[in-house]
């Protein structure tokens, strides 16, 4: 049992010798979290948490104006993570940064929490910042101070007393798995520790969102990993919600449950990450999600071209061999970009028919039956 | 040789000279200090963006530092007279000192404290921190290296002036050199004030360099 036991149980647990007495209070923690955890679940079915309702934003240089964000709408539900993906110049950044109002929309609402960001006085914006986590790519750390100096700097803004915040920052810094590095500063931390430690500041006032603009874009893809992994264990564990901006596919498809897609300062998409990956509506979307593809123009031959779309549910079935068995004969695959995600095969592929009718047929009918969606292509 | 007379000024010089440089650099900070970091907030870019008070603040600031020195050490006498009594002596010249050095001050503060990563004050804001609370939590605390390595080349700066007020009798080793060195051509003495003055300037400098590496902690 010890070792399954975490973080706080633990403490406790070791604290008190495992006595058969003390085991009541390891207990007594974990129905707490339970209870907590239930309770969140079911905030989840109360209204969004954060509602962004016809956003604009303008920002003017001189004589210049740039739209950077044209009437967005997106509802995020209470502990999902969401992500938000577009290319460089988008308006992600912009996007989120209207979130907590680090810019002021030039019109629309942002509610969170059922609270009108966009009506709230400064001293009230603050409040309602220290309810809101954000990271950065950057990591954006004090660097003359400790790390856990620097997990203690968001409470000490919202006035908890020093040896309290000392006690939080030091929990915090065990969740995400930097106890040893305490003292440490943040020249001496590498960038995933760094990433680590704004992290736990994140966290440390208790926020309901965590907001992270390109929050793994400067790691490496191991670190990476593990930063993923570690929101998505907080995002379980805490039922924090999370809003995450990225340019990068991967990071959508292993944490996010929904994802809405920014191009040109306007959303093309939102959807679950099944339906907006399975299919891609917009060319802007199909751009981003399979930025090779699309050349189907320079495919030359006689033979017909088809588009076979995966959404996930052909997974253990090798559709190409068995229909080039069947319909014994061979097709040319043209193009192929499949990703996996949560083991269901996701994507498209081009491939080239024979110039035979009869044989064509059959492997149409063989691809209705095996129900797998498909298009010709030009 | 020098006589033990001499030498005897001259020590009462140094200490003058030190006197002058270390409250001057003092009382500028308590004014120059504040009002760089408003400069900062106050700045178009800055965290509150104010334009009458930063063109105001800053006019004032370019004014007072277009102004050569030795004429508005002669121009401040009235100041000068109303605040001490007196314009002669080392107590006496701190306010044309003073005047002189805090906008001097004010823009090394301000050069410093944007320094400060932009991100880092972001992420502040993110957390739901004042205006005030960015400026002595994070601004003045991250550019604190910065700070002290420029406070170095003001007092340094300042020391400079201190004796240049020698001329309209300020006191300090700018008075020995000017009077001795200079009226009366006793080169030996103006050697010495000379080997003094860039002695003192280069141990303000060393300390400043060593406090502002010491206590940085960007360096691993
Ligand atoms: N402060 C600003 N002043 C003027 N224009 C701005 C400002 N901030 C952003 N923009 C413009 O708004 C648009 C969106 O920028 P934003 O930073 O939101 O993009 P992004 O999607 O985050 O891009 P990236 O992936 O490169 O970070 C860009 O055209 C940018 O030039
Ligand atoms: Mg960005």
């Amino acid at each position: 049992m010890y070792c399954t036991l975490k973080g706080p149980y633990r403490k406790i647990w070791a604290k008190q010798g495992g006595t058969t007495k003390q085991i009541a209070l390891v207990l007594d923690e974990f129905i707490k979290d339970v209870f907590f955890a239930q309770e969140r679940r079911t905030n989840m079915s109360k209204s969004p948490i954060i509602q962004i309702q016809n956003l604009n934003k303008t920002f003017k240089s001189g004589e210049n104006t740039v739209m950077a964000l044209d009437n967005i709408n997106i509802s995020i539900e209470r502990g999902e993570i969401f992500g938000i993906i577009g290319l460089s110049g988008a308006g992600k950044s912009t996007l989120v940064r209207c979130i907590n109002l680090l810019e002021k929309p030039t019109s629309g609402r942002i509610i969170v929490d059922e609270q009108d960001m966009t009506k709230l006085s400064e001293r009230e914006l603050r409040k309602a910042r220290q309810s809101m986590g954000m990271i950065f790519q950057g990591f954006n750390l004090l660097m003359q101070r400790t790390a856990l100096e620097n997990v203690c700097f968001p409470l000490e803004l919202a006035g908890v007393p020093k040896s309290k915040a000392k006690i939080r920052a030091k929990e915090l810094l065990e969740v995400v798995g930097l106890t040893d590095k305490e003292n440490a500063y943040p020249v001496q931390l590498s960038g995933g520790q760094k990433q680590r430690v704004a992290i736990a500041r994140a966290l440390a006032t208790n926020p309901k969102v965590l907001l992270c603009d390109e929050a793994t874009s400067a790691l490496d893809p191991t670190t990476t990993q593990s930063i993923l992994a570690l929101l998505k264990e907080l995002n379980q564990k805490l039922g924090v919600t999370i809003v995450i901006i990225t340019h990068e596919m991967k990071v959508i498809e292993q944490i996010c449950h929904r994802v809405a897609i920014i191009a040109e300062s306007r959303l093309v998409e939102l959807g679950t990450i099944d339906e907006v990956f399975r299919n891609p509506k917009t060319t802007a979307a199909k751009k981003l999600l399979y930025p090779q593809g699309e050349h189907v123009e320079k495919f030359t031959g006689k033979g017909k071209f088809l588009r076979l779309v995966f959404d996930g549910s052909s997974t253990d079935r090798p559709i190409i061999a068995n229909m080039v068995l069947k319909c014994g004969a061979p097709v040319n695959i043209a193009f192929a970009d499949t990703k996996n995600i949560d083991d269901k095969i996701f994507g498209h592929m081009i491939i080239q028919l024979p110039d035979n009718p009869a044989t064509v047929q059959r492997m149409l009918n063989y691809l209705d039956e095996e129900q797998i969606t498909y298009g010709e292509e030009e | 040789m020098l006589s033990s007379d001499m030498i005897q000024l001259m020590w009462i010089g140094l200490l003058e000279t030190l006197y002058m440089t270390v409250v001057s650099t003092f009382v500028a900070y308590i004014i120059g200090l504040p009002v760089g970091l408003l400069l900062y907030v106050t700045d178009k870019d800055g965290i509150k963006p104010h334009t009458a008070i930063n063109q105001i603040v800053g006019g004032i600031v370019n004014i007072l530092r277009s102004v050569p020195f030795i004429i508005l050490l002669v121009a401040v006498i009235p100041i000068t007279r109303a605040i001490v009594g007196t314009s002669i002596g080392s107590t006496a010249t701190i306010v044309p000192l003073v005047i002189a050095s805090a906008p001097f001050v004010a823009r090394v503060v301000e050069s410093s404290i944007k320094e400060v990563d932009r991100g880092v004050i972001e992420a502040s804001l993110s957390m739901g921190a004042s205006t005030l609370q960015v400026v002595y939590k994070v601004l003045v605390p991250e550019a604190l290296p910065s700070l002290i390595f420029g406070a170095a080349i003001a007092t340094t700066t300042i020391l400079g002036y201190s004796a240049m007020s020698g001329f309209v009798g300020g006191g300090g080793l700018g008075t020995i050199a000017i009077n001795y060195g200079y009226y009366r051509s006793q080169s030996d003495v103006m050697l010495v004030m000379v080997a003094l003055l860039v002695l003192i300037v280069q141990i303000f400098q060393e300390i400043g360099t060593w406090i502002s590496k010491k206590c940085d902690k960007r360096i691993k």
